[in-house]
Protein backbone atom coordinates (compact mmCIF):
# COMPACT_ATOMS: atom_id res chain seq x y z
CA UNK A 1 0.00 0.00 0.00
CA UNK A 2 3.00 2.40 0.98
CA UNK A 3 5.91 1.71 0.83
CA UNK A 4 9.30 3.34 2.95
CA UNK A 5 12.30 4.46 0.46
CA UNK A 6 14.82 3.95 3.35
CA UNK A 7 15.37 7.56 3.67
CA UNK A 8 12.72 8.16 5.85
CA UNK A 9 10.57 9.60 2.99
CA UNK A 10 7.32 7.82 2.50
CA UNK A 11 6.04 6.61 -0.69
CA UNK A 12 2.90 7.54 -2.79
CA UNK A 13 -0.64 4.85 -1.92
CA UNK A 14 -1.35 2.36 -5.40
CA UNK A 15 -4.20 3.26 -7.51
CA UNK A 16 -6.58 0.06 -6.57
CA UNK A 17 -5.31 -0.83 -3.55
CA UNK A 18 -6.87 0.19 -0.15
CA UNK A 19 -6.91 3.69 1.24
CA UNK A 20 -4.33 4.11 4.14
CA UNK A 21 -6.51 3.16 7.12
CA UNK A 22 -7.03 6.43 9.74
CA UNK A 23 -8.46 7.66 13.24
CA UNK A 24 -8.17 11.53 13.20
CA UNK A 25 -9.30 14.70 14.58
CA UNK A 26 -11.14 17.21 12.53
CA UNK A 27 -13.37 20.09 12.95
CA UNK A 28 -16.35 17.47 12.86
CA UNK A 29 -14.89 15.21 15.50
CA UNK A 30 -13.07 12.21 15.64
CA UNK A 31 -13.48 10.15 12.13
CA UNK A 32 -12.19 6.55 10.78
CA UNK A 33 -11.48 6.26 7.21
CA UNK A 34 -14.71 3.54 7.82
CA UNK A 35 -16.92 5.79 8.82
CA UNK A 36 -16.76 6.96 5.17
CA UNK A 37 -17.69 3.54 4.04
CA UNK A 38 -20.66 2.91 1.65
CA UNK A 39 -19.81 5.90 0.24
CA UNK A 40 -17.01 7.70 -2.59
CA UNK A 41 -14.61 10.02 -0.46
CA UNK A 42 -12.24 12.83 -1.51
CA UNK A 43 -9.88 13.18 0.76
CA UNK A 44 -7.73 16.86 0.13
CA UNK A 45 -4.71 18.17 1.36
CA UNK A 46 -3.99 21.78 1.90
CA UNK A 47 -0.85 23.53 2.43
CA UNK A 48 -1.74 25.64 5.65
CA UNK A 49 -5.05 27.90 6.92
CA UNK A 50 -5.07 31.37 6.43
CA UNK A 51 -3.15 31.35 2.85
CA UNK A 52 -4.60 32.88 -0.23
CA UNK A 53 -4.58 29.70 -2.56
CA UNK A 54 -5.72 27.83 0.03
CA UNK A 55 -8.34 30.31 0.81
CA UNK A 56 -9.70 30.23 -3.14
CA UNK A 57 -10.09 26.26 -3.20
CA UNK A 58 -11.70 26.10 0.52
CA UNK A 59 -14.65 28.47 -0.95
CA UNK A 60 -14.43 26.07 -4.39
CA UNK A 61 -14.25 22.85 -2.47
CA UNK A 62 -17.89 24.75 -0.57
CA UNK A 63 -19.41 25.38 -4.01
CA UNK A 64 -19.05 22.16 -5.53
CA UNK A 65 -20.59 20.34 -1.76
CA UNK A 66 -23.62 19.72 -3.25
CA UNK A 67 -22.70 18.46 -6.60
CA UNK A 68 -20.62 16.04 -4.57
CA UNK A 69 -23.74 15.09 -2.40
CA UNK A 70 -25.52 14.49 -5.71
CA UNK A 71 -22.92 12.10 -6.72
CA UNK A 72 -22.85 10.25 -3.18
CA UNK A 73 -19.72 11.70 -2.30
CA UNK A 74 -18.30 12.96 0.73
CA UNK A 75 -15.56 15.58 0.94
CA UNK A 76 -12.66 15.81 3.74
CA UNK A 77 -9.83 18.25 3.85
CA UNK A 78 -6.02 17.80 5.48
CA UNK A 79 -3.78 19.90 6.58
CA UNK A 80 -0.94 19.76 9.38
CA UNK A 81 -2.38 22.76 10.76
CA UNK A 82 -4.38 22.25 14.72
CA UNK A 83 -8.52 22.42 15.05
CA UNK A 84 -8.40 25.86 16.58
CA UNK A 85 -6.40 26.45 13.69
CA UNK A 86 -9.16 25.23 11.08
CA UNK A 87 -12.14 26.33 13.25
CA UNK A 88 -10.28 30.14 13.06
CA UNK A 89 -10.25 29.59 9.50
CA UNK A 90 -13.31 28.85 8.87
CA UNK A 91 -15.08 31.24 10.77
CA UNK A 92 -12.83 34.02 8.76
CA UNK A 93 -13.49 32.64 5.82
CA UNK A 94 -17.86 32.74 6.57
CA UNK A 95 -17.43 35.85 8.03
CA UNK A 96 -14.79 37.86 5.04
CA UNK A 97 -16.07 36.00 2.57
CA UNK A 98 -19.33 34.88 3.50
CA UNK A 99 -18.90 30.89 2.85
CA UNK A 100 -19.87 28.20 5.45
CA UNK A 101 -17.53 25.27 5.16
CA UNK A 102 -19.78 22.71 5.00
CA UNK A 103 -17.29 19.52 5.68
CA UNK A 104 -15.01 18.21 8.35
CA UNK A 105 -10.92 19.25 8.01
CA UNK A 106 -8.26 17.04 9.45
CA UNK A 107 -5.80 18.50 12.09
CA UNK A 108 -2.79 15.92 11.43
CA UNK A 109 -0.52 17.95 13.58
CA UNK A 110 2.05 14.95 13.46
CA UNK A 111 1.40 14.50 9.76
CA UNK A 112 0.87 10.69 10.55
CA UNK A 113 -1.73 11.04 7.69
CA UNK A 114 0.43 13.18 5.52
CA UNK A 115 2.92 10.52 5.61
CA UNK A 116 0.77 7.36 4.87
CA UNK A 117 -0.54 9.49 1.57
CA UNK A 118 2.73 10.67 0.22
CA UNK A 119 1.20 14.24 0.82
CA UNK A 120 4.32 15.67 1.87
CA UNK A 121 7.16 16.65 -1.25
CA UNK A 122 10.27 18.02 0.30
CA UNK A 123 11.33 20.09 -2.22
CA UNK A 124 7.92 21.87 -2.28
CA UNK A 125 7.88 21.99 1.34
CA UNK A 126 9.41 20.00 4.22
CA UNK A 127 6.37 20.70 6.50
CA UNK A 128 3.59 21.11 4.68
CA UNK A 129 1.22 19.17 2.53
CA UNK A 130 1.23 19.32 -1.26
CA UNK A 131 -2.34 20.08 -2.74
CA UNK A 132 -3.14 16.37 -2.89
CA UNK A 133 -6.85 15.03 -4.12
CA UNK A 134 -7.62 11.40 -3.56
CA UNK A 135 -11.05 9.59 -4.53
CA UNK A 136 -11.68 6.81 -2.70
CA UNK A 137 -14.46 4.47 -3.77
CA UNK A 138 -17.44 3.26 -1.27
CA UNK A 139 -15.04 -0.23 -0.92
CA UNK A 140 -12.63 2.66 0.46
CA UNK A 141 -10.12 1.42 -2.29
CA UNK A 142 -8.02 4.57 -4.11
CA UNK A 143 -9.28 4.74 -7.27
CA UNK A 144 -7.39 8.04 -8.27
CA UNK A 145 -4.77 10.69 -6.83
CA UNK A 146 -4.01 14.50 -8.17
CA UNK A 147 -0.59 16.17 -6.65
CA UNK A 148 -0.58 19.92 -7.40
CA UNK A 149 2.55 22.48 -6.52
CA UNK A 150 1.91 24.64 -3.67
CA UNK A 151 1.51 28.00 -6.30
CA UNK A 152 -1.20 25.93 -8.59
CA UNK A 153 -4.77 25.60 -7.08
CA UNK A 154 -6.97 22.85 -8.10
CA UNK A 155 -9.99 22.89 -11.03
CA UNK A 156 -13.00 21.71 -9.50
CA UNK A 157 -14.93 21.01 -13.09
CA UNK A 158 -11.96 18.57 -13.21
CA UNK A 159 -12.35 16.99 -10.01
CA UNK A 160 -16.04 16.62 -10.29
CA UNK A 161 -15.30 14.91 -14.05
CA UNK A 162 -13.02 12.64 -12.90
CA UNK A 163 -16.01 11.67 -10.04
CA UNK A 164 -18.75 10.66 -13.23
CA UNK A 165 -15.66 9.12 -15.03
CA UNK A 166 -15.20 6.55 -12.15
CA UNK A 167 -18.66 6.46 -11.56
CA UNK A 168 -19.49 5.44 -15.42
CA UNK A 169 -16.71 3.11 -15.78
CA UNK A 170 -18.07 1.25 -12.66
CA UNK A 171 -21.73 1.77 -13.60
CA UNK A 172 -21.08 0.62 -17.74
CA UNK A 173 -17.60 -1.29 -17.73
CA UNK A 174 -16.29 1.08 -20.05
CA UNK A 175 -13.66 3.56 -20.11
CA UNK A 176 -14.13 7.56 -21.03
CA UNK A 177 -11.60 8.93 -23.76
CA UNK A 178 -9.71 12.35 -23.68
CA UNK A 179 -11.79 15.65 -22.34
CA UNK A 180 -14.55 12.77 -22.12
CA UNK A 181 -17.78 14.87 -19.92
CA UNK A 182 -21.25 13.47 -19.32
CA UNK A 183 -23.12 12.82 -22.48
CA UNK A 184 -20.39 12.27 -24.64
CA UNK A 185 -19.59 9.00 -25.90
CA UNK A 186 -17.58 6.37 -23.79
CA UNK A 187 -15.20 3.93 -24.82
CA UNK A 188 -15.77 -0.14 -25.31
CA UNK A 189 -13.77 -2.49 -23.71
CA UNK A 190 -10.83 -3.67 -26.31
CA UNK A 191 -11.33 -6.82 -27.74
CA UNK A 192 -8.55 -9.24 -26.03
CA UNK A 193 -8.67 -11.99 -28.72
CA UNK A 194 -8.47 -12.38 -32.50
CA UNK A 195 -11.87 -13.67 -32.79
CA UNK A 196 -13.36 -10.95 -31.00
CA UNK A 197 -11.29 -8.05 -33.13
CA UNK A 198 -12.40 -9.91 -36.04
CA UNK A 199 -16.23 -9.51 -34.58
CA UNK A 200 -16.08 -6.09 -32.82
CA UNK A 201 -16.69 -4.32 -36.41
CA UNK A 202 -19.65 -5.81 -36.84
CA UNK A 203 -21.31 -5.13 -33.40
CA UNK A 204 -22.46 -1.57 -34.18
CA UNK A 205 -20.66 0.44 -32.28
CA UNK A 206 -19.19 4.00 -33.94
CA UNK A 207 -15.46 2.41 -34.77
CA UNK A 208 -12.35 3.72 -36.11
CA UNK A 209 -10.38 0.19 -36.27
CA UNK A 210 -11.05 -2.66 -34.15
CA UNK A 211 -9.32 -1.39 -30.85
CA UNK A 212 -10.82 1.62 -31.14
CA UNK A 213 -14.86 1.43 -30.56
CA UNK A 214 -17.40 4.08 -28.78
CA UNK A 215 -20.94 4.11 -28.30
CA UNK A 216 -23.30 6.62 -26.72
CA UNK A 217 -25.01 5.25 -23.07
CA UNK B 1 -20.37 17.38 14.46
CA UNK B 2 -18.94 15.81 17.99
CA UNK B 3 -21.88 14.12 19.72
CA UNK B 4 -20.35 14.77 23.56
CA UNK B 5 -19.07 18.16 25.19
CA UNK B 6 -16.21 18.08 27.21
CA UNK B 7 -18.46 17.75 30.44
CA UNK B 8 -19.70 14.80 29.16
CA UNK B 9 -23.04 15.53 28.27
CA UNK B 10 -24.62 15.06 24.38
CA UNK B 11 -24.09 17.87 22.50
CA UNK B 12 -27.31 18.99 20.28
CA UNK B 13 -25.92 16.52 17.43
CA UNK B 14 -25.61 14.16 20.28
CA UNK B 15 -29.49 14.75 20.91
CA UNK B 16 -30.69 14.32 17.47
CA UNK B 17 -28.81 10.83 17.50
CA UNK B 18 -30.56 9.56 20.89
CA UNK B 19 -33.97 10.97 19.65
CA UNK B 20 -33.80 8.87 16.77
CA UNK B 21 -33.54 5.94 18.87
CA UNK B 22 -36.82 7.07 21.19
CA UNK B 23 -38.89 4.29 19.64
CA UNK B 24 -36.84 1.37 18.35
CA UNK B 25 -33.27 -0.20 17.47
CA UNK B 26 -31.56 1.39 14.52
CA UNK B 27 -28.74 0.69 12.38
CA UNK B 28 -26.46 3.41 11.25
CA UNK B 29 -27.85 4.02 8.08
CA UNK B 30 -31.59 4.35 9.44
CA UNK B 31 -30.32 6.43 11.80
CA UNK B 32 -28.81 8.47 8.79
CA UNK B 33 -32.16 8.27 6.90
CA UNK B 34 -34.28 9.34 9.99
CA UNK B 35 -31.81 12.29 11.09
CA UNK B 36 -30.86 13.82 7.52
CA UNK B 37 -27.38 13.46 9.21
CA UNK B 38 -24.27 12.34 6.78
CA UNK B 39 -23.65 8.55 7.48
CA UNK B 40 -19.96 9.15 8.59
CA UNK B 41 -21.28 12.07 11.07
CA UNK B 42 -23.90 9.22 12.36
CA UNK B 43 -21.02 6.81 12.92
CA UNK B 44 -18.60 8.79 14.73
CA UNK B 45 -21.25 10.34 16.62
CA UNK B 46 -22.96 6.58 17.70
CA UNK B 47 -18.97 5.49 18.65
CA UNK B 48 -18.76 8.85 21.43
CA UNK B 49 -22.22 7.94 22.54
CA UNK B 50 -21.53 4.77 22.96
CA UNK B 51 -18.48 5.60 24.90
CA UNK B 52 -19.89 7.69 27.19
CA UNK B 53 -22.77 4.96 28.00
CA UNK B 54 -25.40 6.67 26.57
CA UNK B 55 -26.03 4.20 23.39
CA UNK B 56 -25.82 0.41 23.50
CA UNK B 57 -24.70 -2.12 20.26
CA UNK B 58 -26.03 -5.52 19.89
CA UNK B 59 -24.78 -6.56 16.00
CA UNK B 60 -24.86 -3.26 14.00
CA UNK B 61 -27.86 -1.48 15.87
CA UNK B 62 -27.91 0.73 18.34
CA UNK B 63 -30.71 1.39 21.30
CA UNK B 64 -30.45 3.94 24.24
CA UNK B 65 -29.10 2.52 27.69
CA UNK B 66 -30.76 3.66 30.32
CA UNK B 67 -29.12 6.80 30.60
CA UNK B 68 -29.57 7.45 27.20
CA UNK B 69 -33.41 6.61 28.20
CA UNK B 70 -33.46 9.51 30.69
CA UNK B 71 -32.05 12.17 28.86
CA UNK B 72 -34.49 11.67 26.17
CA UNK B 73 -38.03 11.41 28.76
Amino acid sequence: MVEETGKGEVGLPVLGQKAPDFEAVTTQGVLKLSDFEGSWLVLFSHPADFTPVCTTEFIAFSEIYEELKKRKVELLGLSVDSVASHIAWIRNVEEKMGVKIPFPVIADLNKEIAKKYGMIHPDQSKTETVRCVFVIDPESKIRAMIYYPLTTGRNMKEILRLIDALQTTDEHKVATPANWNPGDSVIVPPPTTAEQAEERLKEGYECKDWYLCMKKL
Amino acid sequence: MPCISPDGKPTSSGMTLLKSLKNGVLSPDEIANVTGQPLFRVRSGLRELKKAGFVEEEEGKYRLSKNGEMLVE
